[in-house]
């Protein structure tokens, strides 16, 4: 069966004072229809210009390589008109600002409203009315009543509900939800991350979750990527990559969630892991492996481009050189 | 709603802009159906009369009545604000909105165009102006015009951009929405409040601008009343009746204090978050 989304070497390249930066080099992956597909990595490893990059909403100064095919189209080939077309309809997107992701000058229910208007041609009143039905399965409460507030009147919280509503109006295929829950409060990301996975299995909707946060990655879908600039380090399904992390970046990456008793008189000599040294600047990433300046694990080999991809299981890879020292020591489980 | 009041009432050049921009409405609106005296007819017997109970600031060299000079006067002022500001909104904002919209080569071009001009002062185009079409009331008021479209260009395009880069057009771009839409329906309600202040403050420049090119001779021809008229015929006799230099003069400044007063106070009461930055 053909995949909903194939995205093959995908590349973004941003002008910026110092050059051109590859903020993504040659990111591949494929979506089955009613997927979901987690990305996880740190600030600047490239997740959220990957989601943009998929839409084409990159800044002005961004150029994109490499082929995004939805049903077979290349959406990078397409005119912003067509792309207009897809955009809302056919791939929506959540994003990690409820605050200012509406528009403050007006009411949410118009605005909710818009793309049905636009993209399914209803009338003003009959996409009111499925502004309400969306309200409320967002779970708003009274949705009658708040259907004409503006969004300053709205917590942060249902802010991102109706972004949600937004998303979902005209049902999308493909929901793309880039660090939804980033700008809330934690039991509220909870709770939108819950209404995000029942709306997924509800609709049947493929879901591109992008999160910092490997817990949210694990609780909510079944493949993920890791990406460490720029690139997809390692991908496989949920369950393999908790169960044998391969990549040390991977591994790093879980070593570094703070546990519940980490203060503990047993633990107090040992602080909280951490990944030595930063993120390479965009503009002068090494050469072969991005990661190997922090690596413990790191050859002179792993400097020498290219990189090999291991297959580790199945549907399992690892874009490294010494899986043999990490797989030996499977990951301590799911978090 | 009630806030908004209570603060506007407190800030005091909102009040004072207000109520001089009030009396110039009030004076125009009234002398459409009365003046004391008939502001066209000559009268050679009562000229350069000093102020009376009949003639309130006295009469200038033809023996008109100044008061309802200046009342009709007025209307003049207020017409050309108008319909130099609209004209210069209109055509300055959708300008600015499609260089934001667009950038690129049509956005340098929309730029280009507003700094060449603005290069030259409104009074110098306006004169332009006349000089290729001849003197009068619709020339000086498209002069202005003119004058007013990069203002507003450019600051539809500084603001628009601002809009643009907000993440509520972005999200709205992932819906799907065309340029167009995003425009009219974003970008341009978010800057109606900047374009608002400056409209009043562009209303105050016309009135200056038009003032200036009647005392020239260029804009409003005789004898329809006009303050920059009264100051022109006034200097014949400025040594002996200087008073009637004054008047046009006072309402001339008033009018225009009183317009940029009410737009800096508006500018404060829209957007608090402006005035701190200021």
């Amino acid at each position: 069966m053909a995949a909903l989304l194939e995205v093959e070497d995908l590349h973004v390249t941003l002008e910026t004072s110092r050059g051109p930066a590859d903020a993504v080099r040659g990111v591949s992956f494929a979506l089955q229809r009613g997927e979901t597909l987690g990305i996880v990595g740190e600030s600047g490893c490239g997740k959220s210009m990957t989601a943009l990059g998929l839409i084409g909403l990159l800044p002005e100064r961004a150029r994109t390589r490499g082929a995004v095919r939805l049903d077979g189209r290349d959406l990078l080939a397409m005119t912003e008109a067509e792309l207009c077309g897809i955009r809302g309809n056919r791939i929506a997107m959540i994003f990690q600002e409820p605050m200012t992701s509406l528009n403050p000058v007006h009411p949410v229910g118009r605005q909710i409203a818009e793309p049905l208007m636009l993209h399914r041609g209803l009338s003003r009143a009959a996409a009111r009315e499925e502004a309400l039905k969306l309200l409320d399965r967002v779970g708003i409460p009274n949705p009658a009543a708040r259907i004409d507030a503006y969004p300053h009147q709205m917590s942060g919280g249902q802010r991102q509900r109706v972004m949600i509503a937004i998303a979902l109006s005209c049902n999308p295929d493909i929901l793309l939800a880039d660090e939804p829950t980033t700008a809330l409060d934690v039991t509220i990301q909870g709770q939108i991350l819950d209404l995000i996975r029942d709306l997924v299995d509800e609709r049947g909707m493929a879901l591109i979750l992008i999160s910092h946060a490997l817990g949210v990655i694990a609780e909510n879908t079944r493949r993920m990527l890791v990406m460490y600039g720029g690139r997809v380090v390692e991908s496989g399904p949920v369950g393999e990559v908790f169960g044998r992390m391969a990549h040390p970046y991977t591994r790093g990456l879980f070593a570094a969630i703070p546990r519940l008793g980490d203060g503990r008189a047993r633990d107090r000599a040992r602080p909280l892991a951490t990944i030595p040294g930063t993120v390479p600047e965009l503009a002068d990433m090494p050469p072969g492996c991005a990661f190997a300046p922090r690596c413990d694990l790191a050859l002179e080999a792993c400097r020498v481009p290219p990189v090999p991809a291991v297959s580790i299981g199945h549907d399992h890879e690892a874009v490294c050189i010494r899986t043999d020292q990490t797989v030996g020591q499977p990951g301590e489980g799911r978090p | 709603m009630s806030d908004w009041i209570a603060r506007a009432v407190r800030h005091r050049s909102f009040m004072i802009g207000g109520v001089l921009t009030f009396v110039l409405l009030l004076m125009a609106a009234v002398s459409l159906f009365w003046t004391p005296h008939n502001p066209y007819r000559l009268n050679i017997r009562m000229r350069l009369k000093p102020p009376s109970w009949d003639y309130l600031l006295g009469t200038d060299a033809f023996g008109r009545d100044v008061v309802s000079q200046l009342m009709v006067g007025a209307q003049n002022s207020i017409v050309v604000g108008v319909v130099a500001v609209a004209i210069g909104l209109s055509i300055g904002v959708s300008l600015g909105l499609i260089g934001a919209a667009r950038r690129g080569w049509i956005e340098e071009l929309i730029m280009r165009f507003s700094d060449f001009t603005l290069a030259f002062p409104a009074v110098l185009s306006a004169i332009l102006l006349t000089a290729i079409f001849g003197p009068g009331s619709l020339n000086s008021i498209v002069a202005i015009g003119i004058y007013n479209i990069p203002v507003f260009a450019r600051l539809a395009r500084a603001s628009g951009n601002a809009i643009w880069s907000r993440d509520f057009v972005t999200a709205s771009r992932a819906c799907g929405k065309g340029g167009f839409r995003i425009t009219v329906e974003h970008v341009l309600p978010n800057i109606v409040p900047i374009i608002v202040v400056q409209a009043t403050i562009q209303f105050a420049i016309a009135i200056l601008a038009e003032a200036a090119l009647s005392y020239l001779g260029l804009g409003t021809q005789p004898p329809t009343p006009s303050w920059g008229r009264m100051l022109n015929e006034a200097q014949t006799h400025v040594f002996t009746t200087p008073a009637l230099a004054v008047y046009p003069g006072i309402a001339i400044a008033l009018s225009v204090l009183g317009l940029n007063l009410l737009g800096d106070g508006l500018r404060d009461l829209i957007d608090p978050k402006l005035a701190r930055q200021r």
